[in-house]
């Protein structure tokens, strides 16, 4: 690893770069064309692309000054013109005809689409495997995995292939592989971004996030995606806008709990050690941290595996070679175009969890797995909601482990999906969570998951934005493969 | 046998509602538009894309469901049910399973002359599909998404009705109803209302179901009668044979006037239903549900009272006009300028409907205003024309949409009630025809019509009949006397 490079383009963030162009000292096609340039470099090993776009839009050429990003988006978020495939062979040529309201937001503000990143197929899976273009490496170990779903966005952040991403979030797959990859994740409130364009997985779960390389640049991005939209009957109206960000001094008067149930057995040492760490870098920052209890938490990762397989298998249903997509070319009859087409056009993955999820609706089996995991995500909410009258926020790791080796669980789902078991209980109860790097173990990033109230977004915020002004774990840089250190 | 046993008709009627756009996005709802122009990235199911309710579907099935004596929920939602079909983009409907928007209505009917009741379970929401179409000669199934998201109420009747006229009297009350309460056009033969059936038999008397079929493709009142008169039929044939009956659907085949197996129950979808999580659930305003019910206009049964006593119209006519509300409308537009309401009637049911049968149209498609009919009807007592002649006009006038008057006087068709002049024809054709003059003179009353038809030909029909009339018997009676 390596401290950032001022003087290196790529290295910036955000709000760094913004000072240069604002200056003059750099032109917005200076900026695109070192991204190109190093997306050339490295995604040969990382493959944290699906699609690059390397052509500048003219149309941006000259907005008088007006400051103009590139952005990398997920690749289950609609992007008009531009391939988006979900990291399935089903949609491996599907060009959207519209833009996601998130995507319009953006363009709004100055950002134009550099890319389409990887990711598991349909954003299931936490170490982006599950992909049918191949697995992405993690930048700080190219035998790692990134994390997943959302890991060709995180990579590519950390990499310096993006100076910021879109990603999307069902059961912590921004948050986890932003903690794997050593950026920062944020999973806003359920309702808090649209999620018009952005293809469903779980739609109870499902928030659009940014993964940035600093907190203010994840302030920054999420001022600009959070609003109401008409076009989408879950998201919140009326919700409090999310002021400019600002430097945060002193956390005098913020009371943290941290969770015990977070800490437990299945959490790496080191991840435990670099948390608790953490905490006590807050305590010092004048916040009042004490140990917690969210009782019901064993009981989310049974109940999410439940209700995300059920919605997801009706919301997958779509992709059935009629309209769009995939289709077989062995049918003979359409019941057979139906069979072969998803046979051909889905992973392993998304089979089994499009089967889970039809099981758990069936008639006779509803009430017994639907109906009482909807129950328990009830008792979930309500843990977290004893844990506000008491708490600000809470603290807890945001994966239990650092990265874990590329194929080391792609044969044991269970022990897949227990990489989310920390960031679950946070999309269960619609609540907003942030990763951020907390340190480092063997040489592998650490995340540090800040967990809100209900649209209390700007809290979070503070809080690790006080914590990277005491701190330095987000100046540091992967060395990709064969790259010279220095 | 045939009185022993008992048939129970439950029927789920599907409905489209009135709505200017779909109901789950903004594409038009217009019939009969080119396959596939009124189509967007929403109802084609495309990734990403979610569904936001439209309020005037909600208000139109609010309204469905007051005018059919619901009890509107103050707490409603959507669910999803899943079925893979080419015509159903996203591989389930929106529509709602276990928190409907009403239940618990009735609906009355007339069926030969007594009144009926039949309950209402439920009232609900959802979207309609798209349509298939099989090229017969390329055999490829195409598919249009024109018709998929409009908003569609389902509504389902309790197993109250005892046989297929009360079924169809039942369905032609509800499409009096929704069309009286301005939700849906109810069109059948443009699909805008459709309707399955559920149908058993059991001994009299007994209180459990029989073994039902379920049967499809009902896509008229007639075949909606015709289908169960079947179904009757063959029930009875097999429990007289003691033989079994199994539950399944069944679909009418109008060619050859038969209902055919589809799928029994082993076939049954799953339709794993489970709550719509892209729609928040509702909670209706009982204060707005009110609002509605009170801009519910006069209803068919009303409105079928008030023309009995307003108007004096037996009940048979007030029914048959009231069945439909242009009709009805037309009627009493017409009595305003003609106020002799039986005679009006009379035509509406005569000559109006016999002319919209005869052509195959809907009285909407009526393009005749009620003033001209009442125009007509005046020139008939002011003696200008005949009855027949009037008749002769009216279906010239319905066609070409010429003023009666106007085609009157342009085509010569007065009748000739000057005295003088018809008084020289009466004489010609006593002349012309001694022997049936003289079958008259006898006693023979009948000859009297041949000399009238003479009288009436003479003049191309143009003859006042009555002024005709008299005057033949006045010159019959004075001739007799000048020669005994």
């Amino acid at each position: 690893m390596r401290k950032m490079d001022e003087g290196c383009l790529t290295d910036l963030s955000v709000h760094q770069l913004r000072v240069l162009l604002e200056r003059g000292e750099v032109a917005p096609r200076d900026v695109h064309e070192a991204y190109v340039r190093r997306i050339e470099e490295v995604d040969d090993q990382l493959n944290a692309y699906i699609t690059v776009c390397p052509d500048f839009p003219p149309e941006l050429e000259n907005r008088h000054g007006r400051p103009v990003f590139p952005v990398a988006v997920k690749d289950n978020i609609m992007t008009r013109g531009i391939r988006t495939t979900c990291g399935s062979r089903i949609l491996a040529r599907f060009i959207p005809p519209y833009d996601a309201t998130a995507i319009l937001r953006l363009k709004e503000r100055g950002l134009y689409v550099l890319g389409k990143t990887n990711m598991d197929e349909f954003a299931m899976g936490s170490s982006c495997e599950n992909s049918a273009f191949g697995p992405t490496r993690n930048p700080w170990n190219l035998d790692a995995v990134p994390g997943g779903s959302s890991g060709g966005s995180a990579a590519a952040v950390a990499a310096g292939e993006a100076p910021w991403a879109l990603g999307s979030d069902t059961g912590g797959s921004v948050r986890q592989p932003a903690a794997l990859c050593g950026v920062v994740g944020m999973k806003p409130t359920y309702g808090r971004v649209s999620r018009f364009g952005l293809v469903a997985f779980a739609s109870s779960l499902d928030q659009i996030g940014p993964i940035t390389r600093d907190v203010w640049d994840c302030w920054v991005l999420m001022r600009a995606l959070c609003g109401h939209d008409p076009l989408d009957s879950t998201s919140a109206p009326g919700q409090a806008p999310i002021p400019p960000p600002q430097s945060v001094e002193s956390l005098g008067g913020v009371r943290i709990g941290v969770p015990r149930e977070y800490l437990g057995p299945g959490v790496e040492d080191a991840v435990r050690d670099a948390v608790l760490k953490a905490v006590g870098v807050l305590e010092e920052l004048g916040a009042r941290a004490e140990e917690c209890s969210l009782p019901h938490t064993e009981y989310g990762l049974s109940a999410y595996y439940i209700i995300a397989p059920a919605e997801a298998s009706s919301n997958l249903a779509r992709y059935d070679g009629v309209r769009y997509g995939h289709r077989t070319c062995q049918a003979s009859s359409l019941l057979d175009m139906y069979e072969l087409t998803r046979q051909e056009g889905f992973g392993a993955e998304v089979k089994r969890r499009i089967m889970l999820g039809t099981y758990v609706l069936s008639a006779g089996y509803y009430d017994a797995y639907y109906l009482r995991a909807q129950k328990v995500r009830t008792l979930i909410c309500r843990d977290f909601e004893r844990a506000w009258a008491r708490y600000d926020l809470l603290a807890a790791p945001t994966s239990p482990t650092v990265a874990f080796p590329l194929g080391e669980r792609t044969a044991d789902p269970l022990a897949m999906y227990m990489a989310d078991v920390l960031t679950i209980p946070v999309n269960l109860a619609g609540l907003p969570a942030l990763s951020l790097p907390c340190g480092f173990a063997r040489g592998l990033p650490v995340g540090l998951q800040l967990i809100g109230r209900p649209f209390d977004e700007l809290t979070l915020l503070r809080v690790a934005q006080a914590f990277q002004q005491a701190t330095d774990y987000h100046l540091y840089r992967p060395v990709v493969g064969g790259e010279v250190d220095g | 046998m045939a009185d022993a046993v008992e048939v129970v008709i439950g029927l789920e009627v599907h409905v489209e509602l009135k709505t200017e756009s779909k109901i789950f996005c903004a594409c038009s709802t217009r019939f009969g538009s080119p396959p596939n122009t009124q189509v967007c990235p929403i109802c084609l199911g495309h990734p990403g894309t979610l569904p936001v309710l439209n309020l005037k579907a909600l208000e139109l099935a609010v309204r469905a469901a007051l005018a059919l004596n619901c009890k509107v929920a103050r707490y409603t939602k959507f669910d999803r049910k899943n079925y893979f079909y080419p015509d159903l983009p996203k591989g389930y409907q929106i529509s709602q399973y276990d928190a409907p928007l009403a239940e618990h209505g009735w609906l009355e009917f007339r069926v030969d002359g007594r009144m009926r009741t039949a309950r209402i379970r439920r009232v609900h929401l959802e979207e309609d599909a798209g349509k298939l179409m099989h090229d017969e000669v390329t055999g490829e199934t195409l598919v249009d998404f024109n018709r998929c998201g409009v908003p569609l109420i389902e509504v389902v009747t309790e197993p109250d009705l005892r046989s297929p006229r009360e079924a169809r009297a039942f369905m032609e009350e509800l499409r009096a109803v929704l069309q009286y309460a301005e939700v849906s056009d109810c069109r059948m033969q443009e699909g805008s209302l459709r309707c399955d059936a559920n149908i058993s038999l059991r001994p009299r008397g007994a209180t459990d179901l029989g073994t039902k079929a379920e049967i499809k493709n009902l896509n008229s009142f007639r075949a909606l009668e015709k289908a169960l008169e079947y179904e009757v039929a063959r029930q009875t044939r097999a429990l007289e044979r003691g033989e079994r009956l199994v539950l399944e659907t069944r679909g009418w085949d109008e060619g050859r006037q038969v209902t055919v197996p589809l799928r029994t129950k082993e076939e049954a979808h799953d339709y794993r239903y489970f709550p719509e999580p892209d729609l928040v659930p509702m909670t209706l305003d009982p204060e707005w549900v009110e609002q509605i019910r009170r801009s519910l206009p006069e209803l068919p049964s009303q409105r079928m009272a008030r023309f009995q006593a307003e108007y004096g119209l037996p009940a048979y006519d007030a029914g048959v006009i009231v069945a439909s509300r242009r009709l009805a409308d037309f009627f009493e537009e017409c009595v305003r300028h003609y106020p002799h309401p039986k005679t009006v009637s009379n035509w509406v049911m005569g000559q109006v409907l016999g002319y919209l049968n005869s052509r195959g149209l809907e009285p909407e498609e009526l393009n005749f205003e009620p003033e001209r009919l009442a125009e007509l009807l005046r020139m008939v007592d002011e003696g200008v024309i005949s009855v027949s002649v009037a008749r002769e006009v009216f279906e010239e006038a319905v066609s070409t949409g010429k003023s009666p008057r106007a085609l009157v006087e342009e085509k010569g068709l007065e009748q000739l009630s000057d005295t003088g002049a018809l008084a020289a024809v009466v004489r010609q054709v006593i002349e012309e025809h001694p022997s049936p003059v003289r079958d008259y003179r006898r006693g023979k009353v009948k000859a009297l019509g041949f000399l009238m038809g003479q009288v009436m030909k003479k003049t191309a029909g143009k003859a006042n009949p009555q002024l005709a009339r008299r005057l033949l018997e006045e010159a019959l009676a004075t001739e007799r006397e000048e020669t005994p």
